[in-house]
């Protein structure tokens, strides 16, 4: 018992502190209180990038609240406010984007299903319609520039360019990481780590691309059906 | 000591190559040391910055020659003009609270400790994080480049300096304090000097800089989320890793909202829109009409609902180390682990909610004002359940006075002694008359900025021996503390008094105003408190460089500490732990174990073999008490 305690022993203090009593089995083995499974596991180290993605999602999503409350509260306090009429093709914009949701949302099942192939493909139709979407956005623009609205013409078009161009630079992101995925698509699959690794990837681009759309849909009301 | 270990996966192997091993690094510990040292150069300049403003104030309309010199349109003949002035309050603050107090305690210590002390080899994304210190170092490029376009002439009006938005040369840099208020931010050289191409790249500059810092958040989230060694369960983390991870949800959460802010001010000041800007402002005898129906209290909004998280991400790590670092020198556990967790939690939570207490001068509605009044106030519960948990575990203890605990005791007296007038200034009717007064200044020098500075002298004097394996000297250690110690007190507390006499912030001189010479002397007094401070961070510097060479040889744990990262060697290898990830099976501060052979008992000490039964202390042993 030669120890130098500085203090009178402590019979007891909270988690983290000094000494517990334990419990008959010794509640403080690794099995009880640690990851369970063996470790280093696959899971753990594909599921980081699924943990990544909704951190990174979090602070979009607070980049696009901070966007929209500025939103909200320039529109309220002005007087020079003067709503745009809908781009119509914003309509096509939205369907684009509703429906390259849904063939990425197939190809990530496909991946499971270990039928490659059918996963290049619909990653394919993905892009395509990401690149119709951005290119049908910027059509909208052109349709105001013709019409002679740019960015500093009213507060309402300042908002529509900007949260339309921060919403693009995110898609571009998402086309580069459908790209990223295309390229893994080449590479051989024998391995456990690079299955998990490929899966986790393609769950954490869907979960992004879908956070995209569902974004495009809440500007897309916000800008055009509040008021 | 180190108890049962299995193979792990070899990741990475060590690079070989100089450039991807010190400059282009993934490792997390080559990051953090870059980190560090982008805040020590930062940190000269923006010391040298609050130097220049001391020397205006005490000794104004004096006649600097070097200053002449330098900067012959913003100190013509050697006598400081006010837009240089200001522009240095400007240049200080940004780069105080983005490059010193954000870089240092998070991307530098966090960096560097949070995975050894979880027990992961490398950061979750190692090329994120290596990108996090490089988008950083552009943003300080960024802003320094604000003091040549804004500052000097020949820049300013060169293509270059026209192509930026031109600038005036009266200044050392643009002119809006930290907080760049628009619209005096947002509508150009209109509003006068330091307004030009400086304020765009100091818009930039931050922008970049939140980048960086979100990046390093998302790593450091993950991180722990994902990668604790077995064992390592939430509640058996040191408190720093609370720490850093309640400042990392804080900067991802609170970037974003600069960054949008941001752009909106870009915006405002490039392509012509009025988010910011009024119809109407009055210039001069000019009037703007370019711009209408813009609200400046927005900007203030979207700055401040950042600016308020940003004060926690300052102090928080700092809260983190000296938590550590108390119990270890006071060879006690942490008093209240559990509620000191709960503590960082509402500290960080209640700080997304009180942004508005540095607005109540601003016209908001009074009901507004005083939500936000009694939900600031009430920080002061989790600050002072910190606060008297740190007493408690200094409470009856054998300190061991080493250089890290000092300056980690140094922490919680400042922590007291600049928080406390948060009580003050944290009330509307208190705050209406000190506001915008050096009570102010002298408030969140203390507690944002000297104490946060504190807690970074602890870190790296307790971890210096792990970072590099050798000790700093101690005997200069402690000279350090003691007149940095009462330094940053003479400096601070007769602002208290400056402020209740009325003296107002952001003030190149006072000559003009004769109802405050009576202050002169402590004005001169405060001026020479800061010399000497200044002058004996250049004792630390050296002892710095001295020691990584020089300095007494440290073992691996040295300070007979618990925690993970005293299990490896110093400094760590590569992938921290030499390929054998370390198992915990106990909490981070055990320490004085009753019947335990040692006065400390490391985490990775596995529990007695024979089994334990009910009412027998953890160690098999009878509790002699």
């Amino acid at each position: 018992m030669a120890t130098t305690v500085g203090t009178r022993p402590l019979t007891k203090t909270g988690i983290g502190g000094g000494p517990k009593s334990r419990g008959p089995n010794g509640n403080s083995s690794p099995k009880r209180n640690g990851h369970d499974r063996a470790f280093p596991d696959l899971n753990s180290a594909a599921n980081r990038y699924r943990i990544g993605m909704w951190v990174g999602l979090a602070s979009i999503l607070m980049l696009f609240t901070a966007l929209s409350s500025a939103y909200i509260v320039r529109a309220a306090s002005a007087n020079d406010w003067q709503p745009l009429t809908m781009p119509r093709i914003l309509l096509l914009s939205t369907t684009l984007i509703l429906i390259s949701s849904g063939t990425l949302e197939a190809a990530r099942r496909k991946l499971k299903d270990a039928s490659s192939n059918a996963h290049g493909r619909w990653l394919l139709v993905t892009v395509a319609l990401g690149i119709g979407f951005l290119t049908s956005q910027l059509l909208a623009w052109r349709h105001l520039v013709r019409q002679g609205i740019y960015v500093a013409s009213n507060p309402h078009s300042s908002f529509f360019y900007l949260l339309t161009a921060a919403h693009g630079v995110h898609l571009l992101g998402g086309l580069a990481a459908l790209a990223y995925l295309l390229l893994r698509t080449r590479a051989p699959q024998g391995d456990p780590l690079a299955v998990a690794k490929s899966q986790a990837g393609a769950d954490a681009v869907t979960l992004y691309w879908h956070f995209m759309d569902f974004l495009w849909l809440y500007l897309f009301v916000l800008l055009f059906f509040v008021r | 000591m180190s108890g049962e270990t299995h193979e792990a996966v070899h990741r990475h192997e060590a690079p070989t190559s100089f450039i991807r091993k010190y400059i282009f690094s993934l490792d997390h510990k080559v990051i953090g040391i870059q980190y560090i040292v982008l805040a020590l150069v930062a940190v000269l300049v923006g010391m040298t910055m609050s130097l220049l403003m001391r020397m205006n104030l005490s000794w104004p309309l004096t006649h600097w020659p070097i200053l002449g010199t330098l900067f012959p349109t913003g100190a013509p003949g050697g006598i400081m003009n006010p837009d240089f002035y200001l522009s240095l309050v400007t240049m200080h603050g940004t780069i105080m609270v983005f490059f010193v107090l954000t870089t240092a305690p998070q991307g530098g210590f966090g960096n560097y400790f949070l995975p050894i002390q979880i027990g992961a080899e490398d950061m979750a994304f190692p090329f994120l994080n290596m990108m996090s210190f490089w988008v950083t170092l552009v943003g300080f490029i960024v802003l320094l480049a604000a003091i040549f376009v804004e500052g000097n002439t020949t820049i300013a009006n060169s293509a270059l300096g026209v192509a930026l938005g031109g600038a005036s040369g009266a200044t050392v840099g643009p002119i809006g304090g930290w907080t760049g208020y628009a619209p005096l931010s947002a509508v150009g050289m209109a509003a006068g000097p330091g307004e030009g191409a400086g304020m765009n790249l100091w818009i930039v500059s931050i922008a970049i800089f939140c980048v960086g810092s979100l990046l390093g958040a998302l790593n450091f989230i993950t991180t722990l989320l994902n990668m604790r060694t077995r064992g390592m369960s939430l509640m058996r983390m040191p408190l720093t890793c609370w720490a850093w991870f309640t400042t990392a949800v804080l900067a991802l959460l609170s970037f974003p909202v600069l960054l949008a802010g941001g752009i909106l001010l870009l915006l405002d000041r490039t392509v012509g829109t009025s988010f910011f800007i009024p119809g109407g402002l009055v210039f001069g005898s000019s009037v703007l009409t370019t711009h209408t129906g813009g609200s400046p209290i927005l900007w203030q909004h979207l700055f401040w609902f950042f600016g308020h998280p940003e004060v926690y991400i300052a102090i928080l790590p700092g809260m983190g180390a000296t938590s550590h670092i108390l119990s270890t020198f006071a060879r006690k556990p942490v008093f209240g682990y559990r509620a000191m967790v709960f503590a960082i939690f509402a500290i960080g939570l209640l700080g997304f909610f009180v942004w508005g207490h540095h607005m109540f001068i601003s016209g908001m509605s009074p009901y507004s004002a005083m939500t936000f009044s009694i939900l600031t106030l009430s920080i002061g519960v989790p600050s002072a359940v910190k606060t008297f948990n740190w007493l408690g575990t200094l409470w009856g203890a054998k300190i061991r006075f080493t250089t890290p605990m000092l300056f980690a005791i140094g922490f919680v007296s400042l922590f007291v002694a600049g928080g406390i007038t948060g009580l003050v200034l944290g009330q509307t009717s208190l705050d209406l008359p000190v506001h915008d007064t050096y009570f102010v200044l002298a408030h969140f020098h203390l507690v944002m900025g000297v104490a946060s500075i504190f807690g970074m002298f602890a870190a790296i004097y307790f971890w210096f021996p792990k970072m590099f394996g050798r000790f700093m000297n101690d005997r200069l250690g402690k000279l350090h503390f003691w007149i940095t110690f009462v330094g940053v007190y003479c400096i601070f507390v007769p602002m208290h008094t400056m402020g209740m006499v009325g003296m107002p912030r952001r003030y190149a001189q006072f000559t003009e105003y004769r109802w405050l010479d009576t202050l002169h002397p402590l004005v001169v007094f405060v001026s020479i408190a800061a010399i000497v401070t200044v002058l004996t961070q250049l004792l630390f510097y050296f002892n710095l460089v001295w020691s990584v060479f020089r300095g007494k040889k440290a073992g691996t744990n040295p300070w007979e500490a618990t925690t993970l990262e005293w299990t490896t060697a110093s400094p760590p290898p590569h992938d921290n732990f030499a390929g054998v990830l370390p198992v915990v099976y106990r909490g981070p501060y055990e320490f004085a174990v009753p019947g335990a052979a040692n006065d400390f008992v490391m985490q990775t000490e596995p529990d007695a073999e024979s089994p334990v039964t009910e009412g027998v202390g953890g160690n098999g042993h009878n509790g002699r008490h």
